[in-house]
């Protein structure tokens, strides 16, 4: 131990310069990141704001008990479960699926257009992802209803329709992601070998037996560990895509609450510290386990993927 | 029949044929379906107000008007300000992250710098495990006073660890030889991450740089937390935008303070077309930007 500590003293002494560049941006996540961690012992306290972190009243797991048995625990966990599950199912299908269409087609510009196209909505914040679904679904003014009214069929009020909001929120999800899923799987397919393709068709493959036999097997790798680094965090709601998708719409809480939006609603309206502590702990903790797990079944599968 | 060929001047059998069919019909669709909402809002903030009352929001404007953008030229004081915070926190934010994050990256690329797993894992474990929101909120407002404060907008999002892998990864690919070199020439650090390593990785920074400099423009969510509404003047766009589109009087009451009454003001238009001066930057710088987020996300790709 103290050979060690004398070590460290002289790469310090040595390396100054390389320490000292470092520096900043290890400060900085010392404090956004390693010092709040030191809250987490709020979960387990009564915060008041005199007292401080440090100084506030022990309460066991009252904190726990409340926020279980106040039934939220239970139904944002189960949302912040089922959506990432659908995302993650409804976006892959359809990356793969543009990745090799964009891949086949001919014509340069088209690919090169329509792969933009569909990649820009990546670049918009979610406040306008939020101005578009107003646009769209308003009561009174909406596209929808304007074009079913012009229809002749009778306008739907979607803000207080709660099974709409998993499909809407499906359909953004996809709508923001899918073009930079897109992206990442072209890119792994334009690895593959070409000689694959030629020596196939010389064997008279059709494009399906190729797209079957030599793309998605080649591919394969990248699908599982994403499929398996999702695991990791299948317990954290996009807070961002669902506040804004959703305006916060207290109507719809019951299809739309996910442990993020919960805990963040709480903390900014009630200013109720310790339960939302214990929310975020319940998250982080099994979070963390789940990545444990997660990095484990990569290194099984493909021990050059493993996270750490 | 004429023999198609592909991009390799391969000649294409039928079911080649019908796959790119296929793939024409169904990437045309999903670009359309992608840029819809986008000419929704561009064809609302062309309407007047009372057709769009009257009629709805239309794929086309029924009554062409700019009012809406006239309106917005009359009260620019709130936008423009807000434009200003964001131009100065993106501005800032990257320039400081972008140094920050190269100056960390050098040193983990170093290949004799004796601590570098124990110090990328340090970086690496706050993307694993984090003490959640609330502490986070009560440590940025109570002991770093983060509350009203535009360093609150900045500091946050400074370090994204994913970043600085990725330009680790930039300055491991810089062969090893040109560093020994220069330091039998008798370069420091400094001088061999300033002179050597920053121009070799260009694309690097270029790539990380612009990720950076999007998350500054696009967040709303530190001036959510940490801004109260009497601190409207530090709003930044997204969440000037966020207010205007949520609060239904926010337009009127911008508008009244410059002495217009509320019945002059196209409030729906104005919505959109505040939306489209906000995003407007972003769409058109976009195709010359593309080519770098591309290169982002493929080697984050690569790298998992």
């Amino acid at each position: 131990m103290k050979k060690k500590n004398h070590l460290f003293l002289q790469d310090l002494k040595r390396n100054w310069v390389k320490w000292l560049m470092l520096a900043p941006a290890a400060v900085t996540v010392i404090l956004m990141c390693y010092v709040p961690m030191t809250g987490i012992v709020l979960a387990f306290k009564e915060y008041n704001y005199h007292d401080g972190i440090f100084g506030s009243p022990w309460v066991g797991l009252k904190n726990f008990q409340y926020f279980f048995q106040s039934g939220k625990a239970w139904t944002t966990t189960r949302n912040t479960i089922l959506y990432n599950m659908a995302f993650l199912c409804v976006n892959t299908v359809l990356q793969i699926t543009c990745a090799i269409m964009l891949s086949e087609v001919v014509g340069k510009k088209f690919k090169r257009l329509t792969q933009s196209v569909m990649f820009l909505p990546y670049f918009i914040s979610w406040v306008v992802v939020g101005a578009f679904v107003y646009n769209l679904f308003n009561y009174e003014f909406g596209a929808v209803n304007t074009f079913l009214k012009n229809a002749g069929l009778n306008p739907v009020d979607i803000y207080s329709n709660k099974a709409a909001w998993p499909f809407i929120l499906v359909a953004f999800s996809a709508f923001k992601n899918v073009g930079y899923g897109t992206v990442m799987y072209l890119a792994s397919i334009v690895n593959i070998d070409p000689h694959l393709f030629e020596a196939a068709e010389a064997d008279g493959a059709s494009m399906w037996q190729k797209i079957r036999h030599i793309t998605l097997p080649c591919i394969r790798p990248t699908i599982v560990i994403l499929f398996l680094l999702a695991i990791g965090t299948i317990m954290k709601g996009d807070f961002q895509m669902f506040w804004q998708v959703t305006g916060n719409n207290p109507m719809v809480l019951e299809t739309t609450d996910v442990i993020d939006t919960y805990v963040t609603r709480s903390l900014l309206t009630l200013q109720e510290f310790g339960m939302t502590s214990a929310a975020g702990l319940y998250q982080s903790g099994i979070s963390f386990i789940l990545v444990l797990i997660a990095n484990f079944l990569v290194k099984k599968v493909e021990p050059d993927y493993a996270l750490f | 029949m004429r023999k198609l060929k592909d991009a390799n001047g391969r000649t294409m059998g039928r079911d080649r044929i019908v796959f790119n069919m296929l793939a024409y019909v169904v990437l045309a669709l999903l670009s359309l379906i992608c840029l819809l909402p986008f000419w929704l809002v561009v064809s609302g903030s062309f309407s007047d107000q009372r057709s769009i009352q009257l009629g709805g929001y239309q794929l086309i404007p029924q009554n062409f008007s700019l009012d809406a953008y006239k309106m917005l030229f009359r009260i620019p004081g709130e936008l423009l300000r807000a434009y200003g915070v964001t131009i100065f926190v993106t501005g800032a934010g990257t320039l400081l992250g972008l140094l920050f994050t190269s100056m960390a990256a050098y040193v983990l690329a170093c290949r004799e710098f004796r601590y570098r797993y124990q110090v990328s894992f340090f970086f690496y474990f706050t993307s694993i495990f984090g003490g959640g929101l609330v502490p986070w909120y009560i440590f940025n407002t109570k002991y770093l006073r983060f509350h009203n404060n535009i360093i609150s907008l900045i500091v946050p999002i400074l370090i994204n660890v994913t970043y600085l892998l990725i330009l680790k990864s930039y300055m491991m690919n810089i062969p090893q030889g040109l560093y020994e070199s220069a330091r039998l020439d008798g370069a420091g650090d400094w001088i061999i991450y300033w002179r050597i390593a920053m121009p070799l990785c260009k694309a690097g920074l270029a790539t990380v740089g612009l990720f950076i400099a999007l998350n500054y423009w696009n967040d709303w969510y530190n001036a959510m937390l940490f801004l109260d509404e009497g601190r409207k003047d530090l709003y930044p766009l997204q969440y000037f935008l966020n207010n205007i589109l949520t609060k239904a009087q926010a337009i009127n009451a911008a508008a009244a303070r410059s002495g217009i009454p509320a019945s002059d003001v196209p409030s729906e238009p104005m919505k959109l077309a505040m939306t489209v001066v906000a995003t407007g930057p972003i769409v058109l710088l976009y195709p010359f930007l593309q080519k770098y987020f591309v290169k982002g996300v493929t080697i984050g790709a690569v790298k998992g």
